[in-house]
């Protein structure tokens, strides 16, 4: 895998440091692409093994290989086909509007992932392993439910506010990681992690309070007012009758995207951000504030993942329960990791796993193959991405990115 | 491009290792197996399903009755795992093509449902009450698609009960298996003191400590005993709660209360919490009731276990496809009761010596009594 990415690259993006975290994300577009491919060709593999007809036939192969090969193949074109009706285009439905319906599901199930993972992005970018989207994300939820519930409000108003307060409950849980970062070093992998676990007792604990506990259940807060729901974006006028569940939650996903990209590319912040990750000495040295950048990136970072939040409470009869998180906080990382913690690749990269996350609800239920599949092919990408510079690091190799004689040397024992 | 050739080597490996069985002969296999490919849409999965159903029997092998998980998954060994038992029953016993999906999270609860309405469901079951909304949503958007909802009635977003044409809430009257339980505990007691407390204060965790506080003042009325409840008051509707379904330090602390309070048999209707209780009642004369599944069976504390509350799933959800099936849908709630089998009370296994023949007469008597509609257990929290 590793030599694919080596010629060229190296000239482009020069090195300064040797950290793990710098060379993951610091990858080729290339590699991110091979490693769909190969993930999806894995989970080919899994699917024809899982099946019943595969495992009969194979048994015979030698005596008869073309019922053995028709069989996986039919398993794995089925399962395939039904992840793409899912999650792009349905052929096989009746209406124009069902046909459309798995391409606006999966930019829905994107929205999340590519706000949350453009949290983790603008983490990585400043050398922050940034492991509390979870609990950032469940913050945000509890506020923007609270302010979408409690209040009585006109709408736009109260949208925009219910908005606010998720990135300000995102902010915050990010914040904490932050200044004990910047005030006495504490490791904000570690911290975090804890974060995440306290945010997931305190949404438990929030959901039998008061107002939260409208139903006497302690399991679901009472129902944002309809003032607070995100609009669907592409109104009835537009496409009548259509049963789209997308809505303006995306464009926020775009606007995000588009701030992010600002914000490192082209602010003072984002510059110090690049630098204090590049090389927090040489940043201290030319006189910027890592602890002042640490906590920036930080509240920003919780800010986007409160963000998410909102696409999952913010909609028509949305309220707040325990999973409102599910696990997007943790597929945000593999978002960020895939999209090389750049915003555009990020983007892409939530709209790949939204898509997959559509595709295996479709899968699942036309097709013998679970939907774990779908998890493996994710797991399989994050791993082809990160092992290459972890695999090195264990090992002590050389980096490929050294001039050309000692990469090919790199390259062979590495893969070997 | 290693990665392939180490794929391919081992591939080859499996192969040869594999691969020595001989093929059958054209007849015997390859006909079903072409008869499924040429089947069509479905792929493989209908074919293998379709093939075994009618292989039992059923010919209703055009109803397909689907079943949609909550987070928990169809292999929780709990909730999910015993609804699921139901519509694997119903596919054996009826012959009916059956689809299920399971869901991750909260997130996937509507698409999950949407994509078996999508694929033609005739009757589509959401597992537990935090499908409400997404089952209800479903049920509206398509008027003619069946719905079911295991554990939950359904409500308007001020939580005011309301009924759906097509909705069919699946509930189940557990006061009957705890009122048998009471009965039992009262009648098993040697300090004259029983407890129960539950994991939230909700209708269906409160109605099993309804039917026990009745089972307790029916014993005491029968032999003039004065046998007393502690942890709920069922006129006040008050007690003691765990407020939480998986923290067992609270169901530890809550059983070592009760047992220095000088009970000797404890109901926690708390799911795993109750487990905290086992482990403070390990090694002291305190036994325990257990609810929702045979906790003899389930858990590492079999020899504390005097009985089990049961909350049948599968059954109620094979009767409820089974009603379906034979086109007499209607949204009237199913509810479990000992008479259909819904709720039930498990053996006393260890304990079968341990209880009087008398009290098991009693007890058998007073199913009958149930079942027969004779008594009636009164609880607010009933379905």
């Amino acid at each position: 895998m590793s030599d694919s990415s080596t010629p060229g690259h190296a000239a482009t993006s020069p090195r300064t440091g040797s950290s793990v975290l710098r060379q993951i994300v610091g990858g080729d577009v290339v590699i991110s692409f091979l490693a769909v491919v190969i993930a999806l060709a894995i989970g080919g593999v899994l699917i024809a093994f899982a099946d019943e007809q595969v495992a009969t036939t194979v048994s015979y192969v030698f005596a008869r290989p073309s019922d053995f090969l028709a069989a996986s193949w039919e398993a794995v074109s089925e399962a395939y086909k039904a992840l793409f009706r899912g999650a792009v285009f349905d052929y096989e439905a009746d209406t124009l509007n069902r046909k459309v319906r798995p391409l606006t599901e999966s930019m829905t199930f994107a929205i999340p992932l590519i706000l949350a993972g453009l949290g983790i992005a603008v983490g990585f970018r400043a050398g922050l392993f940034n492991i509390g989207a979870q609990g950032q994300i469940i913050v945000g939820g509890i506020l923007a439910a609270y302010v979408g519930f409690a209040f009585d409000l006109p709408p736009v108003v109260h949208l925009l506010l219910c908005i606010l307060g998720g990135a300000l409950g995102g902010a915050f849980w990010g914040f904490i990681p932050g200044i004990l970062k910047a005030r006495t070093g504490a490791n904000e992998v570690i911290v975090t992690i804890m974060l995440n676990w306290i945010a997931v007792s305190l949404i438990a604990y929030v959901l039998t309070l008061g107002r939260f506990n409208a139903s006497g259940t302690g399991l679901r807060s009472p129902q944002i007012d309809s003032s607070a729901a995100y609009p669907p974006l592409i109104p009835d006028a537009l496409f009548p009758g259509n049963t789209f569940r997308l809505h303006w939650g995306f464009v926020v996903a775009i606007l995000a995207t588009i701030f992010v990209w600002w914000l490192l590319d082209r602010s003072t912040i984002g510059f110090e951000i690049r630098a204090a990750g590049a090389n927090p000495h040489a940043a201290r040295t030319a006189g910027m504030s890592v602890g002042r950048i640490t906590v920036l990136t930080m509240v920003i970072a919780g800010a986007l993942a409160g963000l998410a939040a909102t696409s999952q409470v913010l909609v028509g009869g949305g309220s707040l329960t325990a999973g409102v998180a599910a696990t997007y906080g943790f597929d945000a990382i593999t978002v960020a990791l895939l999209g090389r913690s750049r915003p555009l690749g990020t983007f892409l990269a939530g709209l790949l796993f939204g898509a997959f996350q559509a595709g295996g609800t479709l899968m699942q239920s036309v097709t013998p193959t679970p939907i774990d599949i779908v998890f493996v092919v994710q797991s399989v990408i994050v791993l082809l991405i990160a092992a290459p510079p972890l695999v090195r690091a264990i090992f002590r190799l050389p980096d490929p990115d050294a001039p050309p004689r000692a990469s090919r040397a790199a390259t062979k024992e590495a893969a070997a | 491009m290693r990665v392939f050739k180490i794929a391919a080597v081992s591939a080859a490996a499996v192969m040869v290792l594999a691969a020595c069985g001989e093929a059958p002969s054209e007849e015997t296999e390859t006909t079903p197996d072409a008869g499924s490919t040429a089947g069509g849409d479905g792929g493989t999965e209908t074919g293998d399903s379709e093939g075994e159903t009618a292989a039992a029997g059923g010919d209703n092998a055009d109803f397909k009755a689907c079943m949609v998980s909550d987070a928990g998954g169809f292999d929780d060994q709990s909730f999910n795992q015993g609804a699921y038992s139901g519509l694997l029953a119903a596919e054996k016993n009826l012959g009916i093509t059956k689809a299920e999906a399971e869901s991750n999270s909260d997130a996937e609860f509507g698409p999950n449902i949407d994509a078996m309405v999508q694929q033609d469901c005739d009757f589509v079951i959401g597992v537990g009450f935090l499908l409400e909304d997404a089952i209800q949503a479903a049920a509206e958007a398509n008027p003619e698609t069946t719905f079911g909802l295991l554990d939950s009635g359904f409500s308007d977003e001020n939580f005011a009960p309301v009924e759906l044409d097509n909705g069919k809430p699946i509930l189940f009257n557990t006061s009957e298996a705890a009122f048998l339980a009471g009965y039992l505990a009262a009648g098993m007691t040697e300090t004259d003191k029983v407890a129960t407390y539950g994991g939230l204060p909700i209708p269906s965790v409160q109605i099993f400590m309804d039917g026990f506080s009745d089972g307790v003042n029916q014993y005491n009325e029968d032999n003039g005993t004065a046998v007393e409840l502690l942890g709920w008051d069922k006129e006040a509707q008050n007690g003691s709660f765990a407020n939480s379904f998986d923290d067992q330090s609270q169901g530890a602390s809550l059983g070592e209360q009760f047992i220095s309070q000088g009970a000797d048999i404890i109901m926690p209707v708390a799911g795993p919490v109750g487990l905290g209780t086992a482990s403070v009642a390990e090694g002291t004369d305190t036994k325990l009731i257990w609810v929702d599944s045979d906790g003899y069976v389930t858990t590492e504390y079999g020899d504390l276990i005097l009985t089990s509350v049961l909350k049948d799933m599968g059954p109620a959800v094979e009767a409820t496809i089974q009603e379906s099936v034979e086109g007499s849908f209607t949204n009237e709630p199913y509810v479990g009761t000992l008479e259909n089998g819904g709720v039930s009370l498990a053996p006393f296994y260890d304990f079968e010596d341990a209880v009087p023949q008398e009290l098991k007469d009693k007890l058998a008597e007073y199913e009958e009594q149930i079942k027969s509609g004779e008594l009636v257990i009164e609880s607010p929290n009933a379905p």
